[in-house]
C-alpha cells in the first residue's frame, strides 16, 4: 500500500504543476499507466493517451461503459485536443490508478450549490478535492464522468497535441508557431511538408508535457458538441460486447446460490447430500453466514443443486417486517419533533402561523429494485498469491479493495477486469456479489467460478430505492403568493446504508444531501422556507437508484408546486415562471418546455397536460407530460423534454439519455414497487415487477439548450421530473390527485 | 448427450435434455451473445430463433429443440455483413447498456421475416421485450427503418 500511495501522491503532484490539473504523464522516471499495456510500437504520451505507428489514438477512458455513453463522450474530450482523426481513434478500459480519481464525485457531496463562491463553500471544495486525490478512487456515478473529465483530458489532449507539435518542429526545424494540426497530422504550411502522429509519436514521448497546455476556444471546437458514432454500439448489435456474465476464463467452473429469504436471517445448518450427489458438483460453499453456494462444472448444474440443498434457516430479527411497520416510521419520522434542518431560511414557522391559507399535502413512494438487465454476477479465480476478477462494477478501486479484504491479498495482487455492465444505474455500486464470490474462489482455489445470481436473488438481494414519505406545507397570502415553506421528509439515508456495507466504520447519522436533494434546493423563489429529514432507518438496504434523492423529492415538490399554484387559482407553468424569475437558465427550461409542448393549445377531450422541472446532477430539465384517460384507465401518450446541461459534448447522447432516464422513471410511476412481508421482499421477477415495454412506451422528445456553459451530467437528471409531469397532468385530466405511487394504489389503472 | 443445430453446424453436447436451450449456448458452445435475463421467459433477453420462430432460450428445454435449426445472434449475419435490423440498430444509434439488445434485435428479425412492414400496433403486439435503459423511442423506429431496407 505505501509504494501504492506514494505513486498516486506523485502523480497527483507532478500533474499538479500549474492550474491544478491533473494530466498524469510521463516525467522523472514516473511512467504512464498505460505503458504496461501497450502493444508494441505503441506509445503512451500520458494516462489517458496511446499512439502506435499508424497513427491510432487509443484513448483510455477510466469510467465504465454502462449505457451512458461515456466511452465515446469521454474518448471525444481528448481526440478534439490532440486533433484527431476521429477514425483513427480507439477507446479501451483505462486501468485502475488514482490518476483517475473521480473529484466531482466527492464535490457533490457538499452541501453547496455550484454558484456559490464564497470562501466556506470553497475552501470544502479544495479539501475534498484533496481527500479524492489521494483516496484515488475510480467511480461511475452521480452522472460525474463528463464533469470530471472535462478537465483533465482535455488537458491530456491539449498536452499531448503540444508534444506532437515540439517534436514535429524540431524534425523540420522549423518554428512551432508555423505548424499546424488536423486530424491526426501536424502540418508545416510554407514548405507544404507533412508529419502523421504515428512518425512523431515516440519523439513526442521524449517532450517534457507542457505544464499548462493551451486549450481550445469553444469555436475552435471539432468534435465536442458534435455526433460521433458511438464506439461501443456495433458490437452490442452482434453478440461479441463483452459484460461481466461472458467473462470466459480458462476453466471456467460456475455457482449458484441460496440466500436468506428474510432480511437479516443466517443459515443455522444445511444438508447438501442430495446437492453433492449431483452431476457436475464440485463443491458446496457456506458463505459468510446468510448463503450457501454450489459450484458446479456448469451453471445449470450448480442452479438445480442450489434447488436441492435442504437449509435450516434463522428468519433473524426482522422475521415479522413488513410494510406497514416500514410506513409507521416514516409517519412517525414526519410528526417527529427531532428533525436534522437542511434549509433555513427566514421564518417559515411564523409565515406560516400567520399565513391566510395554508396548503398541505402528504406523498407517499415505496422502495423500488434497479433491475438490471444483467443480473447480479462476478467471476474470481484466487491463486493463494494473487486473484483476477472479473465483475461489471461502477467502482473497480473499491471492487480490488474489497476483493483484496475477503482474499487476504496487497490491492496490487488482485487484478480486476471490468467489462461492459448490462445496466448500471447505482445498483453496481453494490459489492455483495464480489464479496460472495470472492468467497466461493477461496474453496475452490485456481479455477476461476463465476456466481451468477437468479433474478430473483437480483430482485430480493438489492440494496432499495428508499421508501420515502414528505408533507409539505405552504403559506398562500391574500394575493395568492407563497408566504412561508416547510417540506418535513422522512426516509431511511441512502449514505449510511452504503456505507454500513462498504466501510462500516464511516457510517453515521451525520447529513446526508441526498436525502434532500431536489427540496432542499428549491429553485423557487420563497423567503421562507424550511426544509427537514427525519432518518427512519429499516433493516432494508438502501441504495444510490437512478438520481437517488431526486428521484422521490422531484415527485414531492413539484407535485406540490402545483397543488399550491391550484390551491392560487393560477397555471401550474405561469405560476412556476413567476416563482423562478431571477433564474434565467430555469425560466428558458421551462418556457422552451411549455412552446415544445403547445402548453396553450387546447386538448381533445380527455387528455391534459402536466409540467414539472428539476435541476440535478448540474443540468436543468422540464417536461411537460401529455396524458389520455379513457374510463379508469391512463395513458401516457407524449413527453416533452427540455435540458440545460451547460455545455454539450456529444448531442444525441444527451437525447438518449434524456429518453431513458424518462422511460426508467415512468416505469416506477406505473408499476415499480418492493414490498416487505414477513421479513422477506415479495417482488422476485418482471410479471411481478413490471417495467414500461414498447407498447406502453410514450412518444418522447427531446431538445437540448447549449448555453456554454460547464457541462451538467446527463444520466440521471431525465428521471426526477417525469412523474411529477405525469401525475399533475393525471389531474388536470381527471381531477384526481396523486400523492401515493405507483399509480395502482392511488387507484389509477395503467390502459 | 444431446445433438443440436446451431447456426448451421451440428453439435454433440453433454448436458442433460432438460438443460435450458440459453445455458447450452452459454457455457457448453461459448455462445454468449444470447443473454440471461429472467429464467423464466418475461423479458426476452435470451431470444433466438428456433426453425425461424423467435423462442424465449431459458425456458426451452434443450432436449425438446434437437433436429430443429437454431440461430443465435452470432448466428444471424456475418460481422462484417450485418443484417438488416442490426444495420438499422447502428443507424439509429440504438443500444444503451445493450444487454437486451441480441434478444430485441433477434425478435424484431423474426417479426420482419413474418411481417415485413409491421404496423405500430403489430410492433406493440410482437416485440414485448424488456429494455431498462428505456431504448424503446428508437427501437420503433430502427423497426420502421429496417422494414424499409
Amino acid at each position: 500500500m505505501d509504494s501504492k500511495l506514494s505513486r498516486r501522491t506523485f502523480l497527483v503532484a507532478g500533474g499538479a504543476v500549474g492550474g491544478g490539473l491533473l494530466v498524469g504523464c510521463s516525467r522523472g522516471g514516473e511512467v504512464s499507466p498505460l505503458a504496461a499495456g501497450a502493444k508494441p510500437g505503441e506509445v503512451a504520451l500520458n494516462a489517458w493517451l496511446k499512439i502506435g505507428p499508424e497513427g491510432t489514438c487509443t484513448i483510455a477512458v477510466p469510467r465504465q461503459e454502462m449505457g451512458q455513453g461515456c466511452y465515446t463522450g469521454l474518448a471525444q474530450l481528448v481526440a478534439d485536443e490532440i486533433d484527431a482523426d476521429w477514425d483513427s481513434v480507439r477507446v479501451e478500459q483505462a486501468p485502475i490508478d488514482g490518476v483517475y480519481a473521480n473529484r466531482t464525485m466527492f464535490l457533490d457531496a457538499l452541501p453547496f450549490d455550484e454558484h456559490d463562491d464564497g470562501m466556506v463553500a470553497n475552501g470544502a471544495r479544495w479539501a475534498m478535492t484533496q481527500f479524492a486525490e489521494i483516496l484515488g478512487v475510480q467511480l461511475t456515478g452521480g452522472s460525474t464522468s463528463l464533469r470530471d473529465a472535462w478537465g483533465p483530458m482535455r488537458h491530456a489532449g491539449a498536452s499531448a497535441r503540444a508534444m506532437l507539435v515540439k517534436a514535429a518542429a524540431r524534425r523540420l526545424g522549423v518554428p512551432e508557431a508555423e505548424l499546424a494540426t488536423e486530424k491526426g497530422t501536424v502540418m508545416h504550411a510554407k514548405s507544404g511538408q507533412r508529419l502523421s502522429y504515428g512518425e512523431l509519436a515516440s519523439a513526442a514521448a521524449q517532450v517534457p508535457p507542457p505544464s499548462e497546455p493551451r486549450l481550445k476556444r469553444p469555436d475552435q471546437f471539432k468534435l465536442i458538441g458534435q455526433d460521433v458514432a458511438r464506439v461501443d454500439i456495433p458490437a452490442k448489435t452482434n453478440g461479441t460486447a463483452p459484460y461481466g456474465i461472458d467473462a470466459r476464463p480458462e476453466g471456467i467452473i460456475y455457482a449458484a446460490i441460496a440466500m436468506s429469504p428474510t432480511q437479516g436471517g443466517t443459515v443455522l445448518g444445511f444438508d447438501d447430500a442430495a446437492a453433492r450427489a449431483m452431476k457436475g458438483v464440485i463443491e458446496v460453499v457456506p458463505v459468510a453466514d446468510d448463503a450457501v453456494a454450489v459450484v458446479a462444472e456448469h451453471y445449470w448444474q450448480a442452479r438445480k443443486a442450489v434447488d436441492a440443498l435442504a437449509i435450516d434457516w434463522d428468519a433473524g430479527p426482522h422475521a415479522a417486517l413488513n410494510d406497514a411497520e416500514i410506513e409507521g416510521w416514516l409517519k412517525a419520522g414526519l410528526d417527529s419533533d427531532d428533525a436534522l434542518g437542511y434549509r433555513e431560511d427566514g421564518d417559515a414557522a411564523g409565515k406560516l402561523g400567520r399565513a391566510a391559507r395554508v396548503v398541505e399535502a402528504t406523498y407517499q413512494v415505496p422502495f423500488l429494485a434497479h433491475a438490471t438487465m444483467e443480473p447480479h454476477n462476478c467471476t474470481v479465480r484466487f491463486d493463494g498469491d494473487g486473484a483476477e476478477v472479473w465483475c461489471g462494477s461502477q467502482g473497480p478501486t473499491v471492487a480490488q479493495w474489497e476483493a483484496s479484504n475477503v482474499l487476504d491479498l496487497a490491492m496490487d495482487d488482485v487484478i480486476v477486469h471490468t467489462p461492459y455492465l448490462g445496466g448500471g444505474f447505482g445498483g453496481r455500486a453494490e459489492l455483495t456479489v464480489l464479496r460472495q464470490a470472492a468467497r466461493i474462489a477461496m474453496a475452490v482455489p485456481r479455477r476461476p467460478v463465476q456466481l451468477i445470481w437468479s433474478r430473483e436473488d437480483d430482485m430480493r438481494h438489492d440494496a432499495y430505492r428508499p421508501a420515502a414519505m414528505a408533507r409539505l406545507r405552504a403559506g398562500l397570502d391574500a394575493q395568492g403568493n407563497i408566504s412561508g415553506w416547510h417540506a418535513r421528509h422522512a426516509s431511511p439515508s441512502v449514505s449510511k446504508s452504503f456505507m454500513g456495507r462498504v466501510l462500516p466504520w464511516v457510517a453515521s447519522d451525520g447529513p446526508d444531501n441526498s436525502n434532500v436533494d431536489g427540496s432542499a434546493d428549491l429553485p423557487y423563489a420563497v423567503a421562507d422556507i424550511l426544509v427537514d429529514h427525519v432518518a427512519t432507518d429499516t433493516p432494508v438496504p438502501v441504495g444510490f437508484w437512478r438520481s437517488v434523492g431526486h428521484s422521490q423529492n422531484a415527485f414531492f415538490t413539484e407535485s406540490f408546486v402545483d397543488e399550491v399554484a391550484h390551491a392560487a387559482g393560477r397555471d401550474p407553468f405561469a405560476f412556476r415562471r413567476t416563482l423562478l424569475r431571477g433564474k434565467p437558465r430555469f425560466l428558458t427550461v421551462l418556457e422552451t418546455a411549455a412552446a415544445k409542448a403547445g402548453w396553450t393549445e387546447p386538448l381533445p377531450e380527455g387528455r391534459a397536460r402536466g409540467i414539472a422541472i428539476q435541476k440535478s446532477f448540474g443540468s436543468i430539465v422540464a417536461q411537460v407530460a401529455e396524458v389520455s384517460v379513457d374510463g379508469e384507465a391512463v395513458k401516457v401518450e407524449r413527453v416533452v423534454c427540455v435540458i440545460d446541461c451547460g455545455t454539450v459534448v456529444s448531442p444525441d447522447i444527451v437525447k438518449a439519455q434524456m429518453e431513458g432516464g424518462i422511460v426508467y422513471g415512468l416505469s416506477a410511476l406505473l408499476y415499480g414497487e418492493i414490498n416487505v412481508e414477513r421479513g422477506e421482499i415479495v417482488q422476485g421477477n418482471f410479471p411481478d415487477y413490471e417495467m414500461v415495454r414498447l407498447a406502453t412506451a410514450p412518444r418522447i422528445e427531446v431538445h437540448i439548450i447549449a448555453d456554454g456553459h460547464a457541462p451538467g451530467g446527463v444520466g440521471e437528471p431525465g428521471t426526477p421530473p417525469v412523474a411529477p409531469a405525469v401525475t399533475n397532468a393525471i389531474f388536470a385530466a381527471t381531477g384526481k390527485r396523486i400523492r401515493q405511487l405507483p399509480l395502482a394504489r392511488s387507484g389509477i389503472a395503467i390502459g | 448427450m444431446l445433438s443440436l443445430n446451431v447456426n448451421g453446424a451440428p453439435h454433440t453436447i453433454d448436458a442433460d435434455p432438460d438443460t435450458p436451450l440459453l445455458w447450452v449456448l452459454r457455457d457448453h458452445l461459448n455462445l454468449t451473445g444470447t443473454k440471461f435475463g429472467c429464467g423464466v421467459a418475461a423479458c426476452g433477453a435470451c431470444t433466438v430463433h428456433v426453425d425461424g420462430e423467435a423462442m424465449r432460450s431459458c425456458s426451452l428445454a434443450a432436449g425438446d429443440v434437437q433436429g430443429s435449426a437454431i440461430t443465435t445472434i452470432e448466428g444471424l449475419a456475418p460481422v462484417e455483413a450485418p443484417h438488416k435490423v442490426q444495420a438499422a440498430w447502428v443507424a439509429r444509434q440504438v443500444p444503451q447498456c445493450g444487454y437486451c439488445q441480441s434478444g430485441m434485435i433477434m425478435a424484431v428479425a423474426a417479426l420482419l421475416a413474418e411481417t415485413p412492414k409491421p404496423s405500430d400496433a403489430e410492433i406493440d403486439a410482437a416485440i414485448t421485450n424488456v429494455c431498462r435503459c428505456g431504448t424503446y423511442v428508437r427501437i420503433r423506429e430502427a423497426i420502421h427503418q429496417a422494414a424499409e431496407a
